[in-house]
């Protein structure tokens, strides 16, 4: 009987005092829980709002200055005139830099956490720590630690040791950005390609090793065929934070305005987030770069969109590919 | 079915094998129309501290069916992965004793895993196909074995799809998904997987428990039809089953190898009391 009273709900039949301890909750969470939806559905309107007022913002701003000539020149006058096309040259650039390091390294570790490491073993342990506390990193800590390590410590050396103390890698470069960017976005490729292995049924490998199949041949006809749009996923989230992205590259490479385009690994180049910090605190005259600034910014969101929607592209056709 | 006549011809290699085992000396030789295939000597099976197979010795004849039975729990899945050391993989897994196959101990030093797989191949519980086209299933063994010739890949791939009674139904279209089959043809299809690697030893763990009756008679026939060419060591839950398909029973119990004989035998006339409680359906 006293259980009874104890799962009923207080509404049906109230419970004598001092014992209806779990009745009177639920009917104290029912009072906190009925405006819940509202509340809900007011603060999703809010998020909704704010994405549509920034978005109008920028394009009212910069959909006047979306011209052929600015997405095709260079910048001139002081950066009041002329257009961007260093810098999104540059943050293509940049951002395939960092998908070709950042993937294969992401994956490869993914691999070797889900398939050779011991699960508990001290490694892998040392592993999990390190990626989890890798993704609270601050992005500028990043830029300094991508100063210290590659431009000082691998740059300078591989100048000491090939150059003859030359000043060749010694020095910020599009390569040292993109590895920066690459340690930065290394957990989430990390992150997505394991979840994505997880996935995978037993049985499949089991049915690979039953066939004769070494490890690595599993890996590679059954893991990684598998988990290719999991990878991808990781792909699509570290290119979009990557692409906007200014911290670390500040101080491994990006330039403040170059004459020339980056051709080589250890070019400085512009990059379109940095060029909008650029215009908007640099500026001689910030009044007459508003309107540049506004394009810039234009220009930063499509191309991460259109980065995005390619990944995206890629993802459903090989999905589409993969027979289910 | 074996008549009970041909049950007590065999019935004395067994009894044989069970002597020699008590006396502790090495077994005779099979009598001259049952070969050893594989057999295992003093196999100690640990789980960490559980102890799951105890001292099994046991022989598989070349070209017949061998059942293991027992309640579940009993070591007959764990004993039919050790026989192609897919074992291997769980973590905490401790093996003494010997498995021979032809002779040679599988689990020697220097023994190649993936070379014993390719000779003793495996079909499970859950039909596994991969999310690969029929073809791509069938030839995935070939595949990794380094086979990339078309025309070989073709014909070894039509001849398991027929051997798997399968042909017929998808010959038309090769390049279909395997997950668009149905359960039975799936389980088929995994059958022709295994075989297209040209196998010796075929190992079924409980292939037709999640399948309709109907699936379930084909995937029995298509046993019938390959134990003239594979030695065959099923699990199964199903005593009927057994007793339809099977030359030979092994009861298991508790980790231990209670009785071993012809079918017939373990079925109509049991030496142990456990075998008979079980198969008479006193417990189990």
């Amino acid at each position: 009987m006293t259980t009874d009273t104890a799962v009923l709900p207080a509404r049906s039949a109230p419970a004598p005092a001092g014992r209806s301890l779990y009745g009177r909750r639920t009917s104290r969470l029912w009072r906190l829980l009925s405006p819940l939806p509202l509340a809900t559905g007011f603060l999703t309107l809010c998020v909704v709002a704010m994405l549509v007022i920034i978005l109008w913002n920028i394009v009212a701003g910069g959909i006047g200055g979306l011209t052929w000539e600015f997405l095709t020149q260079a910048p001139s006058q002081g950066m009041t005139e002329g257009g961007i096309f260093p810098a999104i040259f540059g943050t293509v650039f940049l951002v395939v830099l960092m998908t070709i390091a950042v993937i294969p390294l992401g994956v490869a570790t993914a691999i070797y956490m889900r398939h050779y490491a011991r699960p508990d073993s001290r490694m892998a342990r040392l592993v999990r720590v390190a990626v989890n506390n890798l993704a609270g990193v601050p992005s500028i800590v990043f830029g300094l630690f991508g100063l210290g390590f590659f431009v000082q410590f691998l740059g300078k050396g591989i100048d000491t040791a090939f150059f003859a103390g030359d000043l060749a890698f010694g020095q910020p470069a599009i390569i040292w950005a993109s590895l920066t960017l690459a340690v930065l976005t290394l957990p989430v490729v990390i992150v997505a390609t394991e979840e994505a292995m997880r996935a995978i049924p037993r049985d499949y490998l089991e049915a690979s090793y039953a066939l004769g199949a070494t490890r690595w041949q599993t890996i590679r006809s059954v893991v990684l065929p598998n988990s290719m749009t999991g990878i991808l996923t990781g792909g699509i989230l570290a290119v979009s934070r990557g692409a906007g992205e200014v911290a670390p590259i500040m101080f491994t490479g990006a330039a403040y305005f170059l004459p020339y385009l980056p051709t080589k690994l250890n070019d400085q180049f512009m990059e379109l987030g940095y060029h909008v910090y650029v215009l908007s605190t640099q500026s001689p005259n910030v009044e007459e770069t508003l309107p540049l600034l506004y394009s810039t910014v234009l220009v930063l969101l499509l191309l991460t969109f259109a980065l995005n929607l390619l990944a995206v592209l890629i993802r459903i056709r090989i999905r589409s590919r993969q027979v289910r | 079915m074996i008549t009970a006549d041909e049950g007590v011809r065999t019935g004395k290699v067994t009894l044989d094998t069970q002597l020699a085992s008590r006396t502790g000396t090495e077994s005779p030789p099979m009598t001259e129309q049952h070969t050893v295939k594989m057999q295992s000597r003093n196999l100690d099976f640990y789980y960490g501290a559980n102890h799951a197979l105890k001292s099994v010795d046991f022989d598989i004849v070349t070209n017949a069916v061998t059942a293991l039975i027992g309640p579940s729990g009993c070591g007959k899945t764990t004993f039919l992965r050790s026989l192609n050391r897919m074992n291997d993989q769980i973590p905490g897994v401790r093996i003494t004793g010997s498995i021979l196959l032809d002779g040679t101990n599988i689990y020697d030093t220097g023994i190649d895993v993936t070379a014993l797989r390719r000779r003793v191949g495996m079909v499970f519980q859950k039909s596994n196909p991969f999310p690969k086209t029929i073809y791509e299933n069938v030839a995935f063994g070939l595949r990794i074995a380094g086979v990339r010739d078309r025309h070989v890949l073709d014909d070894a791939v039509e001849q398991s799809l027929r051997q798997a009674a399968l042909w017929d139904e998808v010959s038309g279209d090769l390049e279909k998904s395997a997950l668009q089959l149905s359960g039975g043809q799936q389980q088929r299809l995994c059958i022709a997987r295994a075989l297209a690697v040209k196998p010796e030893v075929l190992l079924m763990d409980e292939p037709a428990s999640a399948l309709d009756p109907i699936s379930t008679a084909k995937i029995e026939e298509l046993i019938e039809d390959l134990k003239t060419r594979y030695t065959i060591v099923i699990v199964t839950h199903n005593m009927q089953q057994a007793a339809r398909i099977a030359q030979f029973t092994g009861f298991f119990y508790m980790g231990e190898l209670i009785e071993y004989g012809p079918t017939a035998k373990i079925f109509t006339t049991p030496s142990e009391k456990k075998t008979e409680d079980y198969v008479t359906g006193r417990f189990g």
